[in-house]
């Protein structure tokens, strides 16, 4: 017999106090009934021998102190998983979500905290397989693997859902059939964005091997602290029980940790830095922290985060903290942007931590590292000559300057941009990466090699094509 | 054992009633699940209490037990290739009783118990022996003899002493009578508070380099055995490769690794490597010496507190033996953020950005158990070398984290992301970074690598450092409108961050170089500088001597085996005879 509360002593923001409880656990699932019958839900955030604090997934609005009935649920928040979630549209407390979903719930097959536990350390497998996005930016230069937890810094206006999408779209295993299915997870972002990636998914037949948890703009901000566990819930189910390779992508976690910031300054806790509680990391580890790879099980979870960055300031806690825990970072720049190019990838400042396990010999190709290091260096030089070029103008840059300007020019023309339905396999991407090193002379590669240098730039065409 | 209820739970933290008995830092035992907690504070008879282990699920009045005994780690033959997390639980045995993830309340020791070890007496009967005697030794690895020592509080007499053979940890090996006539009894391991510095004989200055074969630490910013390090900077920066490769070539007999706070594939990333890794000193795979202590960023908060605590303790022990140890800790912010977490729900007043007031005094206490020392019982010398990673907010050095480091540390290598950027690895700004250990060190390079080494260093620096100067003035005027002298100037310090400074940690050459072979490389570069500054003087125009293919020659010395060190020497015979070409053509014209 589950006891029912008339005791709550204060309603604060997302948070209720409610006194004389018994027998209430941490962390505790709470319904609470509200006088017109409408069924809220919420969990215990901190109890002591009379009160517990429940933080209100849904927020307070209607709620009141002498009417709401509290009932403590004696277990811990969870989702319900089958496979047959595939395919389908929840909202951000795993229920079908109209006007996208209009089908019945899922008949569970089991019942999963969406806290999840840590994965053991001596358990995970090194992510090591490479994946193909068919962009150029990422393949050749910040290679994601399987496995990966690889986050998008974008800004305001910038083309993080089209990057996304694509990534979604066109991400394989190369040799492997078998694509991905996504799992996706939308906190606070707008219907038209959210819409955008549904029609993308169904247009293109991704949506069958798809689970999608929104909760929109307008949609309770409290309710984003469970959004992205929830999708991450069934995105283990999927992997590690059924064997399967998901993709997650959780957009935007910028409002997530707003929300987050939200319950902190209800609760009156000593912020950190811009107001953000002082445990953001250790939070946010236990949404990132759950990609990876698992010895003995097929199934892998690869996350694709996406930030929007406060005035692109990459020093912002979120995205600070985020780069701290992810495995390397996309960042997208607004000055590409303006020139037009797509994907408006800041290769110099994006960085996978992991992609060199997932290149050369037998994997992308033997000289992908070598060719890599290069592509960066040169690319650095042409940026600085850039500038040079912007004071002295450039006419006064020397021969080897002027060739390395040419070069960075070159580069994000032909490298870095790309068309929306332009998948490039990585064979192409390397093949051209060599194709413009040979716009300068041969001396200037010496990140590579030198046996590998001989083999695919013969000392014979010292100067290159012209 | 007093025993309490529970009676607040907020996160990490859990206040008790009835514990009025408790003592600072008791080990305790939380609810029916047997939570491992430790207490932090102590008001009347309510004890606040750091858990180590997720707390949801805890209700008030479920009962609390302190066992009286400070949290403490097991330290004996079982330690070596071990992964433990913060609380010295093997993960190994921790996935063969729970699965792939870590459930709570689970009680494993940190050593093995039953495991029979090879036993050699080395101490005899009648011998008058005080705390860190060697009794005995364990062939633990392939490279390391585990020294079997009296624990560093006990002393007395041998009364008995077990024969050689085939032992577990359990078994008594000794008897000792103590002054006050008691006999105690000993086996290959005891117990010691980890935060509590194991005891030693005398501490004093570094006298030798921890060799790294990473070429801008070792000539430009050596680290002292016995030192203190830090490796500050921004994600992405490269910390993590720098420290994984110390771990890996730094010239230590033991290393630990300590994982605190970040991601899980980098412990696993460790796991894998190192057991197919050589040691360059001895061809034995890596994790033969290695210790690692993993926490990631996932893990409860609180344990992640104690994990350097447990690391370094583990350091102090082996130091005991005798042996050279490095320790890793990465990252020291995400201990400094534990601290902060648990201050900020025991509601104490907070000092800079949140931190508790007492940062400072914990970080220094840290790495003040490093040392160069000589060991309690017995003529041996131990040294434990602390390298900690900080991962400042948003990059920025006035960090209180940083701060409160770079007080205590010798040694800063200071990480610029503008290097990353330009992949220039390992990312070591050359200006701003330090070691406070080059005098200490003066004497043993003036006698292994011979007096000019170090002036020869000292040149290469200042070069650098007129190259910055003069970047800003070729940034407004050109560099082709420079003196010839300062043109060379700016080819040199090119050369030399390129072809020297600039390290690949994934080459399978150039990730690790030799001092010798550091010395020779350094040597070709400053040779060619000399010689040119000589052509210059005879009138050879800049544009030509930068043309030279000796620059490519030079660019590849890196890439260069090892054992054909010579092939680099010859290069200079290459400098001399191009540049004198250019030198004869210029007087003959």
């Amino acid at each position: 017999m589950i006891k029912e509360y008339t005791t709550t002593v204060e309603i604060s923001g997302p948070l209720m106090l409610v006194d004389g409880v018994e027998g209430v656990a941490y962390e505790e699932l709470v319904e609470i009934e509200l006088p017109a019958g409408e069924i809220r839900h919420g969990k215990v955030l901190e109890i002591d021998s009379r009160m517990a604090l429940v933080q209100l997934f849904e927020g307070s609005s209607g709620t009141d102190i002498s009417r709401s009935k509290v009932r403590f649920l004696g277990k811990q928040v969870e989702l319900g998983v089958s496979e047959e979630m595939l395919g389908r549209v929840f909202d951000g407390q795993g229920r079908p979500r109209a006007p996208f979903d209009t089908a019945p719930p899922i008949v569970p097959e089991k019942m999963m905290d969406i806290n999840g536990a840590p994965i053991n350390p001596y358990a995970r497998d090194y992510p090591a397989e490479f994946i193909q996005t068919g962009f150029s930016s990422i393949d050749g230069i910040n290679t994601l693997v399987r496995g990966q937890k690889l986050p998008v810094f974008s800004g305001s206006g910038l083309p993080h859902s089209a990057v996304a999408a694509q990534i979604a779209r066109q991400a394989r295993v190369v040799g492997e059939g078998e694509s991905f299915a996504v799992v996706f997870a939308a906190m606070g972002i707008t219907f038209e964005e959210a819409d955008y990636f549904i029609r993308d998914f169904r247009k293109t037949g991704a949506m069958d091997r798809a689970v999608v948890f929104l909760n929109l703009a307008s949609d309770p901000a409290i309710e984003r602290i469970s959004t992205p566990r929830m999708a991450l819930t069934a995105a283990e189910y999927l992997a590690y029980e059924k064997d399967m390779h998901i993709l997650v992508i959780l957009t935007d976690m910028t409002n997530y940790c707003d929300a987050l910031r939200e319950i902190s300054a209800a609760r009156k806790e000593v912020p950190g830095r811009r107001g953000y509680p002082g445990y953001l990391y250790t939070d946010l580890a236990s949404i990132y922290e759950r990609a990876g790879r698992i010895k003995g099980r097929k199934g892998s979870i690869t996350q694709i985060p996406i930030l929007t960055m406060p005035e692109d300031d990459k020093t912002h806690p979120i995205p600070d903290l985020t780069g701290y825990i992810t495995e390397g970072q996309l960042i997208l720049n607004r000055e590409l942007h303006k020139k037009g190019i797509y994907p408006p990838m800041d290769v110099m400042e994006s960085l996978s931590r992991l992609k060199d396990k997932g290149i050369g010999k037998g994997k992308t190709r033997e000289d992908h590292a070598d060719l890599f290091n290069q592509l960066m260096a040169a690319y650095s030089a042409g940026k600085d000559a850039r500038e040079l070029a912007v004071i002295l103008g450039a006419a006064a840059l020397s021969s080897l300057d002027q060739k390395y300007l040419e070069f960075a020019e070159e580069y994000e023309k032909r490298y870095i941009s790309q068309g929306e339905h332009e998948n490039r396999n990585i064979e192409e991407t390397l093949d051209l990466g060599w194709e413009l090193l040979k716009l300068l002379p041969r001396g200037e590669m010496k990140r590579i090699d030198p046996g590998r240098l001989d083999k695919y730039w013969p000392v014979s065409e010292e100067d290159g094509p012209s | 054992m007093t025993r309490g209820t529970i009676d607040k739970i907020a996160g990490p933290l859990v206040v008790a009633d009835g514990m009025k008995d408790a003592r600072m830092y008791d080990l305790v035992y939380v609810s029916d699940y047997n939570l491992i907690g430790e207490v932090i504070e102590l008001k009347g008879d309510k004890a606040s209490i750091q858990v180590y282990e997720e707390t949801g699920g805890l209700k008030p009045g479920d009962p609390v037990t302190a066992t009286g005994k400070p949290l403490s780690v097991e330290l004996g033959p079982g330690l070596v290739t071990a992964i433990y997390d913060g609380i010295q639980r093997p993960l190994d045995e921790i996935r063969k009783v729970a699965g792939d993830w870590i459930t709570r309340g689970i009680s494993i020791r940190g050593l093995d118990h039953e495991k029979e070890w090879d036993f050699t007496p080395v101490a005899t009967v009648g011998l008058n022996v005080t705390g860190g005697e060697i009794l005995g030794e364990v062939p633990e690895t392939k490279i390391i003899i585990h020294k079997v020592m009296v624990p560093p509080e006990v002393s007395g007499e041998i009364t008995w002493m077990i024969e050689a053979g085939k032992y577990n940890i359990d078994t008594v090996i000794a008897k000792l009578k103590t002054p006050d006539g008691s006999t105690v009894d000993l086996t290959m391991y005891h117990n010691w508070p980890v935060r509590k510095p194991r005891p030693i004989a005398k501490k004093r200055a570094p006298e030798e380099p921890l060799i790294t074969g990473q070429r801008v630490i070792d000539a430009f910013f050596p680290l002292g055995k016995g030192g203190t390090a830090c490796v500050p900077g921004p994600f992405g920066s490269g910390k993590t490769v720098i420290q994984h490769q110390l771990a890996k070539w730094a010239d230590a007999e033991m290393v630990i690794y300590v994982g605190c706070g970040e991601r899980g594939n980098e412990m696993t990333d460790v796991l894998q490597e190192f057991p197919e890794l050589e040691d360059p000193k001895t061809g034995e795979p890596l994790i033969f010496r290695t210790v690692l202590v993993a926490n990631t960023s996932n893990m409860p908060v609180a344990a992640r507190e104690a994990s350097v605590y447990t690391g370094i303790t583990i350091g102090e022990y082996f130091r005991d033996m005798g042996y050279s140890v490095a320790l890793m800790a990465d990252s020291t912010s995400r201990w400094a953020e534990a601290m902060r977490e648990i201050s900020g729900r025991l509601e104490e007043m907070p000092g800079e950005e949140g931190y508790p007031a007492y940062l400072g005094t914990r970080i220094a206490e840290f790495y003040e158990r490093a040392g160069n020392v000589k060991c309690l019982g017995g003529d041996r010398n131990g040294a434990l070398t602390v390298v900690g990673a900080v991962s400042p907010a948003g990059g920025d050095l006035s960090d209180p984290v940083v701060q409160a480091t770079l007080r205590v540390v010798k040694v800063f290598w200071s990480l610029q992301a503008k290097l990353a950027y330009a992949r220039h690895f390992p990312a070591i700004g050359w200006l701003d970074s330090y070691s406070l250990y080059t005098d200490n060190l003066k004497e043993y390079y003036n006698e292994e690598l011979g007096t000019e080494w170090v002036p020869m260093i000292k040149e290469a620096i200042s070069l650098l450092q007129q190259e910055a100067n003069l970047l800003e003035i070729a940034r407004l005027v050109g560099a082709e409108s420079l003196s010839p002298e300062d043109q060379l100037i700016l080819f040199t310090s090119r050369s030399l961050r390129e072809d020297f400074l600039h390290q690949n940690a994934f080459h399978e050459i150039d990730t690790y170089t030799s001092i010798n072979k550091q010395k020779i490389m350094m040597e070709v570069i400053m040779h060619t500088n000399a010689e040119m500054k000589k052509a210059i003087r005879n009138g050879v125009a800049p544009g030509e001597l930068f043309e030279l293919p000796l620059k490519e020659e030079i660019a590849r010395m890196s890439y260069i085996p090892e054992e054909r060190l010579d092939d680099i020497e010859e290069i200079k015979i290459h400098v001399n005879s191009q540049i004198n070409d250019l030198i004869e053509k210029e007087q003959t014209a």
